[in-house]
């Protein structure tokens, strides 16, 4: 009954079509389709944060929306943060702080704590936790996160000033 | 997910032809966050589904004749923050409840509204009802979460929507159009709730191919207002019960009030002994305790949630307190 779609949007600065039917989600599609596995899936239903992608600069989990949904829109992942051959500062603090253990909700936390510093440069600590609510972190106790996040916010400061 | 169409419109009669379809065996996609889980568990099965996010007409907020109109598929980050709404407190708090920033920037007000009962029986496959060989799993089952108010009939489950409860206590009224491209009609929003008899039902009077356009609300001129939530914990959950009061007070005395509880019965429950008693006399610690009282005298709680009565009642409580700043120390 539905036929496969054609869509095109940009992704991490690239434009990039793709052919999926109605019922997959973004998450299958960046992770199956086009073989960017950086973005995880862990719950499937927005509980976890694991999947978290920027879709116009907007945080949201890739599992609850339909590839389809993406048409002309701009899309940034996990494999668009580094800069070529370097690590982005929230990567950085994240390896120095040892805020990650298995490493599957890293992704998506990066991803998340980018929205954030894009909007608030210098988030307090109750903003951070805020901001990373709807991301869970089996492994760490989240604390080395936010302090990565925190050590993300001076780095990049010191970078403008 | 079983396969289904998609659609994308660009106006509000594109929509609603497109929704008639199929014989109405269609799907409003708003922000998605519940419908997709509904769609991966086979709970509901369209054969097509239709994007609303694409119809500008029903995205932002709006200063109206004597207040604002929202349009339903305004994201709950943009119903935050925009200036429009500073003055409608209950609506603020509701939001500020959902305890994901990815959430937030998805979810959107209609599909709030539209939220189907997270009730775990409807969630397993058993139905809105949960009935089996005419008996109610619930009425002996696990029904810690389900309702305390309006449980009769054989609908225990408790209405999903975070949002109603504030928004019917500022007097919202909600615009549904469809099926035909020129249906449209405003009701109070109250009255869009439904108690379910039978599985075919629902939970709201919409029916196939209608949806909810806009969201209007009086002007908060005056209305002092409040959503209080219980929690099980700070995270992403609902609450157990919540209460959110709309007050009008004058001369020291409660000149109108509007009381609704959520997740307390199939309906957002407008308690309105708690709002005559209310009535004509000063709001303190003392009144808004016989007002919580007066919200739960009714109460029918299942076997499991009789907890849940004493909560609403406090709730009713401190909802009429928060909205009218005398809500002291810890929440
Ligand atoms: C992980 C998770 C955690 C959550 N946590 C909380 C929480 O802590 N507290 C809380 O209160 N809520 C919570 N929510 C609920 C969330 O706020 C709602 O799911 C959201 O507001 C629904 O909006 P949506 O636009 O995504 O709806 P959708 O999923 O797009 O739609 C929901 C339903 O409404 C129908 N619908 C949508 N829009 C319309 C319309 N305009 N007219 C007619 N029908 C329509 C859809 O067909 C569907 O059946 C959570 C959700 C998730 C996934
Ligand atoms: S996989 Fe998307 S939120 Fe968990
Ligand atoms: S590092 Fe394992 S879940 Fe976060």
């Amino acid at each position: 009954m539905a036929k496969k779609q054609v869509v095109s949007t940009t992704i991490n600065g690239q434009q990039e079509e793709f052919l999926c039917e109605p019922r997959q989600t973004l998450l299958e599609v960046l992770r199956d389709v086009l073989d960017m596995t950086g973005t995880k899936e862990g719950c499937s239903n927005g509980n976890c944060g694991a999947c978290t992608v920027l879709l116009n600069g907007r945080p949201i989990d890739s599992c609850l929306v339909l590839a389809v949904e993406v048409e002309g829109a701009e899309i940034e992942t996990i494999e668009g943060v580094a800069p070529a051959g370097g690590l982005h500062p929230l990567q950085t603090a994240f390896l120095e702080q040892a805020a990650l253990q298995c490493g599957i909700c890293t992704p998506g936390f990066i991803m998340q704590a980018k929205a954030l510093l894009e909007q608030k440069p210098n988030p307090t600590e109750r903003e951070i936790r805020f901001y990373l609510a709807g991301n869970l972190c089996r492994c760490t106790g989240y604390d080395k996160i936010v302090r990565a996040v925190q050590q993300a916010a001076t780095a990049q400061q010191e970078v403008q000033v | 997910m079983r396969p289904f169409e998609y659609a994308s419109p660009e106006t509000e009669a594109e929509a609603a032809d497109l929704l008639a379809d199929h014989d109405g065996n269609t799907a409003v996609l708003a922000g998605g966050t519940d419908l997709l889980t509904l769609l991966k568990r086979d709970l509901v099965t369209p054969q097509r589904v239709v994007d609303l996010k694409t119809v500008p007409s029903l995205v932002g907020v709006t200063p109206d004749i004597d207040g604002v109109r929202i349009g339903a598929l305004t994201p709950l980050d943009e119903l935050q923050q925009n200036p429009l709404l500073a003055g409608y407190q209950s609506l603020l708090d509701a939001i500020d409840g959902i305890r994901s920033v990815q959430i937030q920037s998805m979810g959107t007000v209609g599909g709030d509204l539209c939220h189907l009962p997270n009730c775990w029986y409807f969630r397993s496959g058993h139905g809105l009802l949960a009935m089996e060989n005419g008996e109610s799993l619930v009425e002996t089952g696990e029904n810690r979460y389900h309702a305390i108010l309006g449980n009769h009939g054989p609908a225990k489950f408790v209405s999903a929507s975070r949002f109603a409860p504030g928004l019917i206590s500022l007097g919202a009224r909600v615009r549904i159009a469809g099926p035909g491209a020129d249906d449209a009609e405003t009701i109070p929003l109250e009255y869009f709730y439904i108690t379910p008899r039978t599985e075919r039902q629902g939970v709201t009077i919409l029916r196939p191919g209608q949806f909810i356009t806009h969201i209007l609300l009086p002007s908060a001129a005056g209305i002092q207002s409040a959503t209080y939530d219980v929690l099980a914990s700070e995270g992403l959950d609902w609450p157990l019960v919540s209460a959110a009061a709309g007050v009008q007070v004058e001369g020291g005395l409660v000149r109108d009030c509007r009381i609704v509880l959520g997740h307390a019965a199939p309906v957002p429950w407008i308690a309105h002994e708690a709002a005559r008693l209310l009535t004509g006399r000063p709001l303190n610690e003392e009144t808004a305790a016989a007002a919580g009282a007066a919200a739960v005298a009714a109460a029918t709680p299942l076997s499991r949630n009789g907890y849940k009565v004493q909560m609403a009642a406090v709730a009713v409580k401190r909802a009429l307190l928060k909205a009218t700043g005398q809500l002291e120390g810890g929440l």
